[in-house]
């Protein structure tokens, strides 16, 4: 007889959960730097329709002589040896906007960069759609997303974002319950970027805008659209780099083989 | 012990990084992985004729919303001695001709062509590149020209020829029967209520909305209606396609 009843010990990352996790975290790399080689091609972003070198661009890289620079409207900041004026492995200056380390492939093709950008769009737009349907189907978002009445009060939010500057509360926090700005942050991300994301994607198609005008029209124009994928695109980079700077407080190595493994539930087996 | 961890990963991270680089390139040059990421452009296209509608307009707009400049891009003049001729007339001499399979080949002179029905339309053109400009265009629809020459019925393809050349080969462009027929689907011979630049390919030029400008062949002296496109430049169906990758399909 044993002395201790057998406790299941159950993973805190679902099998599905950690391959969809690695999955998103491949595409979005890829989405990303061949996104880099895309905007390479014409690196101005405009509002409106319409939007070409004759037109006003809100945004732009650019190099002059020996410099490279990244405008936003008046403002030009000088970016050489990163943007716009940078050297490649070989030495070699080159005047594209985002460096070669940046870009899938390394060197320029927009051919290249456009057929990742849509492969690891299909594999991710598939990924995401599963995803939805299967956490409303198993109620994830009800169980650990949704965000009950008392959380979405400000003192709650203001206190969890206190707690959250202090690296003792971060180690201690276990992905078994979501706090309010996990919850807002994984929302925010699953919901609201990564669709629009491929809202705004779509919404550059000239034969997604013919059959269905509302996706373009939606957001003031296909140059509108391109800007608005630009934005959620570094929107994305942001959540990333605060996700790792997270994982790297919290424990990197428990919470990265968590991540691959599953981990365990604190408190079950031994 | 963290800091170490903490500077292992970074490291690894940096290391592991540039090995995804340089993997990436390694990849980029299989033809085998560059097979699989096309795989992808025929899902686009199949796709998008299987859930759009096949002969859907592409949105039109009014003259407010025109560009303030139509930017040109590729070829600004093809600048051979009889295209600056013809010009120099303004194209009074110009022939579009109709071959390959089409039960009554013809050709017709910029004259014919603008004596016939046409149709204006004020469309966004959209470049591969990412830039985009609103232009009004004038021209004759694709579809009075095929149904004039009449097709064989083993014709798939339309293939332009141009008066352009770029890095030393003939532009050329393609488009299935489906585009072929679509009311959009015509030979410009006016931008913007004016006779169509030489920069934005004049005296013809080849409008096919619902896909990216590079279809949209400039200086058009020929349609070639084709069974395949395999015997025609190094087959891919357009100059950039063969040169640089492209792909044939430019929906999205």
């Amino acid at each position: 007889m044993p002395e201790h009843p057998i406790i299941p010990v159950q993973a805190r990352h679902h099998l599905t959960a950690r391959i969809w996790h690695w999955i998103n975290a491949i595409c979005l790399l890829v989405l990303l730097m061949s996104g880099l080689t895309i905007f390479n091609a014409h690196p101005r972003l405009y509002w409106g329709e319409y939007g070409a070198n004759n037109d006003y661009a809100w945004m732009a890289v650019g190099s002059s002589d020996r410099m490279g620079y990244l405008r936003f409207g008046e403002m030009r900041i000088e970016t050489t040896g990163v943007l716009g004026n940078w050297q490649d492995s070989e030495g070699k200056t080159q005047k594209w906007a985002f460096p070669g380390w940046a870009t899938i492939p390394s060197s320029y093709s927009l051919a290249d960069g456009r057929r990742w950008h849509f492969f690891f769009a299909w594999i991710f737009s598939v990924g995401l759609t599963l995803f939805m349907i299967r956490s409303l189907w198993n109620r994830h978002i009800q169980k650990d997303l949704h965000m009950r009445k008392e959380e979405w009060r400000p003192s709650h939010i203001w206190r969890s974002l206190r707690d959250h500057s202090k690296i003792a509360t971060i180690r201690q926090s276990s992905a078994k319950q979501y706090n309010v700005i996990q919850k807002l942050s994984y929302v925010g991300v699953i919901f609201i970027l990564l669709p629009l994301m491929i809202w705004t994607g779509l919404a550059m198609s000239p034969a997604m805008d013919a059959n269905w005008p509302l996706l373009t029209d939606l957001f003031g124009g296909r140059q509108s659209a391109r800007s608005a994928h630009f934005i959620t695109a570094f929107l994305l980079v942001l959540f990333f780099l605060v996700h790792i700077v997270m994982v790297l407080l919290s424990g990197p190595i428990r919470q990265t083989m968590a991540m691959i493994t599953g981990g365990r539930e604190v408190g079950a087996g031994q | 012990m963290t800091i170490i961890s903490r500077r292992k990963l970074i490291t690894s991270a940096a290391i592991g990084a540039g090995g995804l680089l340089s993997g990436c390139d390694a990849l980029n040059r299989s033809a085998a992985f560059q097979d699989v990421l096309a795989s992808a452009e025929t899902a686009n296209f199949a796709v998008q004729r299987a859930l759009g509608d096949r002969m859907e307009l592409a949105s039109e707009y009014s003259i407010a919303d025109l560009s303030p400049t139509f930017r040109a891009n590729g070829s600004r003049d093809p600048g051979t001695a009889d295209y600056t001729n013809s010009a120099a007339q303004g194209f009074a001499d110009w022939q579009l001709r109709l071959t390959g399979l089409f039960r009554k080949p013809e050709q017709f002179s910029l004259a014919a062509l603008q004596s016939m029905p046409q149709r204006t339309q004020i469309t966004r053109h959209d470049c591969v590149e990412g830039w985009s400009a609103i232009g009004q265009w004038t021209g004759v629809p694709l579809k009075i020209l095929l149904d004039l020459a009449q097709l064989q019925d083993s014709a798939r393809f339309l293939v332009f020829h141009c008066a352009d050349r770029l890095g030393g080969r003939p532009y050329y462009e393609s488009i299935d029967l489906l585009d072929g027929f679509h009311p959009q689907t015509i030979l410009a011979h006016r931008l913007n209520g004016a006779p169509l630049p030489v920069a934005n390919g004049a005296p013809l030029r080849l409008r096919v909305e619902r896909q990216l400008g590079y279809k949209h062949a400039k200086y058009v002296t020929g349609v070639e209606a084709v069974a395949s496109l395999a015997g025609i430049g190094e087959g891919k169906g357009g100059y950039w396609q063969d040169v640089a990758g492209y792909e044939w399909y430019a929906g999205i």
